[in-house]
């Protein structure tokens, strides 16, 4: 299939893997900050063609395992309520809040609905005048355009009746709070081509000089992320610390101008609570003051309430790549996707998750 | 195969019930004109027109196979298929993935009250049209009518008898270290057709459903002499789940090349655009054969006079025991899993 087939020919993998092998003479760590990557190197198994040098990390960039405990309750909360139409991405569904998850709330009789696009929602909005419709707005960048082209056409056209529980979370200050972690391990990123996409790469350029490590926007194909590993492990081999962009079908320095305007239209930056993380300043969207009719946090008046983790669950340090999710104490037998302690468990982009799925014979051959 | 024909047109008096009400499962006068008009007609058989409580069979030489399946489908038409060819066919391929061979269908109707009677008589056509073709009987059956918003239009549940023939013993307890594992065609069809017509996908030329009997296939194979030692179709979960059932109960390894698996590029375009893999959407006319390795080119070619796409995928080994794994594109290996409950599509 044109697009896809070509990237994923084995003999370009193997040369690509040669070549990276002929130039690595040391050991490096890297991360892949964005969950598809994370998904794609496990199912195709990219890492096992890697040489031993160069190490792969997990990044935290799975929106549904960051999404914090406490929003996935108010959600729960919002979508059990009698006139309520609850509207999500498929994958937030089976994430357990404190006590349940939303595929149970939809069980019970709550009107849950799986949409695949935000305007879908508003459309639905305005189909159940008497209804009040809520889009669970989870994600990076990458979808916060079209969560706020819908908050957009939805005021324009009086939708009134259309709300957003706003969890948008942004990728640079992430990426900078594992650089400043006490711990970091990480040498070098392969930037998230999607984000990148609607955002370019600029952001990085400052964060690529002050903290002296290697960016590569890198796509979501298994050569797309050979060439993303072989270009970052390039850098850190001649001891250069810049942007890099192997994703140039997909990425233009500057991005989407028209999206990076919607967003800043609807939405302003403020400081957000990671999973497993903790509050990261300026690390979150949330609707601006003209917008904040549309939000079902106060529309609905959901309390705040702060909910412990698990306390064996070490999804934190997964996602700063700190851990492998195969060196956690309880990854296979105490954590499995069935009865998972953390999200990074639960969603098909969760380090831990694509460990079970695809690896969970290393564990046991270790 | 017997075509159906869509001009033909309901013998109820439409004019005067077009919609099915809650008295057509009452047991009551407009019941049995239902049953007369509509449905003795369609599956017309000596056993049937006997209007007993049940259905008494003549004496069958063999093991009786047995089976039940009920088809729940939204929308009730799709290309290349609808309820009435998935409730038929469904029967029959479990019982052909026991090497039966497939003799007696019973069938039990749920109908939500204001389904088109239409509706209803064309389900009837298609199922009538597909067990002429697969040359089983429709015996006994049940009609009940649910309030309006109590179902989704049919419901239909049917099961099936079928005989086995002596000596032959197919099932997961066979399945060898060294078989070839082959699989009778292309994969994610039927998933991923409801899929588009659910989401309002738009392909050049909409993807069909593979949806059809197998029963022809398997005991082509059986016929020919080829040793099968299991086979199974590849339904809800897809090529993936079915083959983790085989390796868990066999308690042998399972090991299949990634590209060797067809999948169609429409398929594999849906599939790319919803997030979903196509190892693990669901198929109707489908299934994997586990055959001694000597027999597999054999096979293959047997398949092919069926199904053009058929090919050996992999083949059983003694460890990992009781695991799938595959060969990525790309050359890397990973565990193949059931998923842990239905494909959800992706944020991003």
């Amino acid at each position: 299939m044109k697009y896809i087939q070509e990237y994923r020919d084995p003999e370009m993998a193997r040369q690509y893997a040669q070549a990276l092998a002929r130039i690595t003479t040391r050991e490096w760590t890297l991360m892949e900050v964005c969950g598809g990557q994370t998904h794609a190197i496990m199912k195709f198994g990219v890492d096992q063609l890697l040489p031993s040098g160069v190490n792969l990390l997990h990044g935290p960039g799975c929106p549904v395992c960051v999404t914090p405990l406490e929003l996935i309750d108010k959600a729960i909360d919002i979508a059990s309520r009698r006139d309520v139409i609850f509207t999500s991405f498929g994958d937030m569904l089976r994430v357990p809040g404190s006590a349940k998850d939303l595929l149970s709330v939809r069980a019970e009789g709550g009107d849950v609905r799986i949409v695949y696009s935000p305007m879908d929602a508003v459309k639905i909005a305005r189909e159940n005048p008497t209804k009040q419709v809520v889009f669970f707005a989870v994600g990076f960048e990458t979808t916060a355009p079209a969560n706020a082209m819908a908050v957009y056409q939805a005021a324009q056209t009086k939708v009134e009746n259309f709300s957003l529980l706003v969890s948008h979370v942004l990728v640079p200050p992430a990426v900078e709070a594992i650089l400043n972690s006490p711990g970091n391990r990480v040498q070098a990123f392969l930037a998230a081509g999607h984000v990148c996409a609607v955002m370019g790469y600029e952001e990085y350029i400052p964060l690529a000089a002050k903290y002296r490590v290697p960016f590569v926007v890198t796509g979501f194909e298994p050569l797309d992320i050979l060439q993303g590993v072989y270009m970052a492990v390039k850098q850190l081999e001649e001891g250069r610390a810049e942007v890099e962009n192997q994703y140039s079908r997909a990425v233009q320095r500057a991005g989407n101008s028209y999206a990076q305007d919607f967003i800043r239209h609807v939405f302003q930056v403020v400081p957000r609570k990671w999973r497993g993380i903790g509050e990261i300043p300026q690390s979150g969207l949330g609707l601006r003051p003209e917008y904040a009719a549309f939000d079902a946090e106060t529309r609905f008046g959901v309390a705040a309430q702060s909910v412990p983790e698990p306390a064996e669950c070490k999804s934190g340090l997964v996602l700063q790549g700190a851990l492998k999710p195969t060196q956690c104490p309880a990854f296979g037998t105490r954590c499995t996707p069935e009865h998972p302690l953390g999200a990074t468990m639960v969603s098909s982009e969760g380090a831990c998750a694509a460990y079970y799925r695809y690896r969970r014979l290393e564990k046991a051959e270790a | 195969m017997t075509p159906f024909d869509f001009n033909l047109t309901c013998p109820l008096p439409i004019t005067e019930y077009p919609h099915v009400l809650m008295a057509h499962g009452s047991g009551g006068k407009l019941m049995h004109r239902l049953i007369e008009a509509v449905i003795v007609p369609a599956f017309g058989n000596p056993i049937l027109e006997s209007r007993h409580d049940g259905a008494i069979l003549p004496p069958l030489t063999g093991r009786l196979a047995f089976t039940t399946d009920s088809f729940v489908v939204r929308p009730l038409f799709f290309p290349g298929g609808d309820i009435g060819k998935l409730a038929v066919c469904g029967t029959v391929n479990d019982l052909a993935m026991c090497g039966a061979r497939p003799l007696y269908l019973s069938v039990g109707f749920i109908l939500e009250e204001g389904l088109p009677m239409e509706t209803f008589w064309r389900v009837v056509q298609s199922m009538r049209a597909q067990a002429a073709a697969i040359g089983v009987q429709i015996v006994t059956g049940d009609t009940k009518v649910v309030d309006r918003g109590k179902g989704d239009g049919i419901f239909i549940n049917t099961s099936g008898v079928g005989v086995v023939a002596d000596g032959l013993h197919i099932g997961p307890a066979h399945v060898q270290s060294g078989d070839a594992l082959i699989l009778s065609g292309d994969i994610g069809r039927h998933g991923m057709a409801i899929m588009a017509v659910r989401e309002g996908l738009e392909f050049e030329g909409a993807i069909e459903s593979d949806c059809a009997p197998l029963a022809a296939p398997v005991h082509a194979l059986i016929d020919a002499g080829i040793r099968v030692h299991c086979l199974r179709d590849l339904t809800r979960g897809g090529l993936a789940s079915a083959l983790v059932e085989i390796a868990e109960a066999s308690r042998r390894a399972i090991h299949i090349e990634e590209r060797r698996i067809p999948v169609r590029d429409d398929v594999r375009g849906a599939c790319e655009i919803l997030g979903f893999d196509p190892l693990y959407v669901a198929n109707e006319g489908r299934f994997a054969a586990f055959v001694a390795p000597e027999d597999a080119a054999r096979a293959v070619e047997i398949l092919r006079g069926y199904e053009p796409t058929a090919t050996q995928i992999g083949a059983v080994a003694d460890s990992p025991a009781g695991l799938v794994t595959l060969r990525s594109a790309i050359g890397g290996s990973r565990i193949i899993d059931m998923l842990t409950g239905e494909q959800l599509p992706r944020i991003c």
